[in-house]
């Protein structure tokens, strides 16, 4: 795996993620389409994933939770909104509470996803799009190491000085 | 890191740049009452800020028929900050896709 480019607009607050795989577009649509390859993916490894309902169809709602180091369960769904087997799928991912349900106070992410064939490999590229400030914070506070969080905070403390 | 994080760094480099953005952060001021408090000519001062607004921690706002210096720490500070930390989220993601994909046999697979 190759990460190729990454791009981010802090005023548009979104960000544009491109990595490279040795497999082919099929292969890699499945690691979206298989709940179970899914679910050892999109968590972060402090926050492992299970989903209870998935499938890639125009509509179609997902359910997952996320399991924190202390066991605290925290809720997630996606609306898929558009698909293009295998090369292109478009959804909404949102914060659930314990009965499943959507959580309006944040508001969902949305991101795009296109699988490109180039020379064999597949380019994966995608884009998240964020509405708020705390929207985003709320999900890097969950999705972050530690100390990534403490390296990035020294910048934070730099600006403020 | 990324270019912007450098430009950001570059800007805070400067004693002086710093002074502006800490004047600028708590309220709006033109360049020429920033170029009061500093024994320079109001042409290196504004090069500061340029060099501050290039790096996105000031904004220039028209007040009337004045320029007000204006500092966006707080926003581009946070923002940028969270943007790379989001990127470390995707980029966890595709090791562990790319670790999903290794476990295929060389060969063949449906």
């Amino acid at each position: 795996m190759t990460v190729i480019s990454v791009e981010k607009d802090t005023d548009a607050l979104t960000l544009t993620f491109v990595a490279e795989f040795d497999a082919d577009v099929d292969r890699v649509w499945q690691v979206w389409e298989d709940p179970r390859q899914l679910e050892r993916w999109w968590g972060p490894p402090t926050w492992p994933a299970t989903f209870t309902q998935h499938s890639l169809s125009v509509g179609s709602r997902s359910s997952y939770y996320m399991t924190g180091p202390d066991g605290t369960q925290a809720g997630g769904w996606w609306l898929v909104t558009a698909v293009e087997a295998p090369t292109r799928l478009e959804f909404q991912d949102g914060f659930a509470d314990e009965n499943g349900d959507p959580v309006d106070s944040i508001e969902p992410t949305e991101t795009t996803v296109t699988l490109d064939s180039v020379g064999g490999k597949t380019r994966m590229t995608t884009l998240s799009r964020f509405v708020s400030l705390e929207q985003l914070e709320k999900l890097v506070e969950m999705g972050m190491e530690e100390g990534m969080t403490l390296a990035m905070g020294q910048i934070d403390d730099v600006l403020r000085a | 890191m990324n270019d912007e994080i450098d430009r950001i760094f570059h800007a805070l480099a400067d004693a002086t740049r710093r002074d502006i953005v800490r004047r600028a952060i708590t309220d709006g001021h033109s360049v020429t009452s920033l170029a009061e408090h500093y024994d320079m000519s109001f042409a290196a001062v504004q090069k500061h800020v340029q060099v501050l607004e290039r790096a996105l921690l000031v904004t220039k706002e028209r007040r009337g028929r004045e320029q007000l210096v204006r500092g966006r720490v707080d926003t581009i500070g946070r923002a940028a900050t969270l943007l790379q930390a989001y990127e470390q989220i995707w980029a966890q993601r595709a090791l562990h896709i790319d670790e999903i994909l290794a476990e295929d046999t060389p060969k063949e697979q449906s």
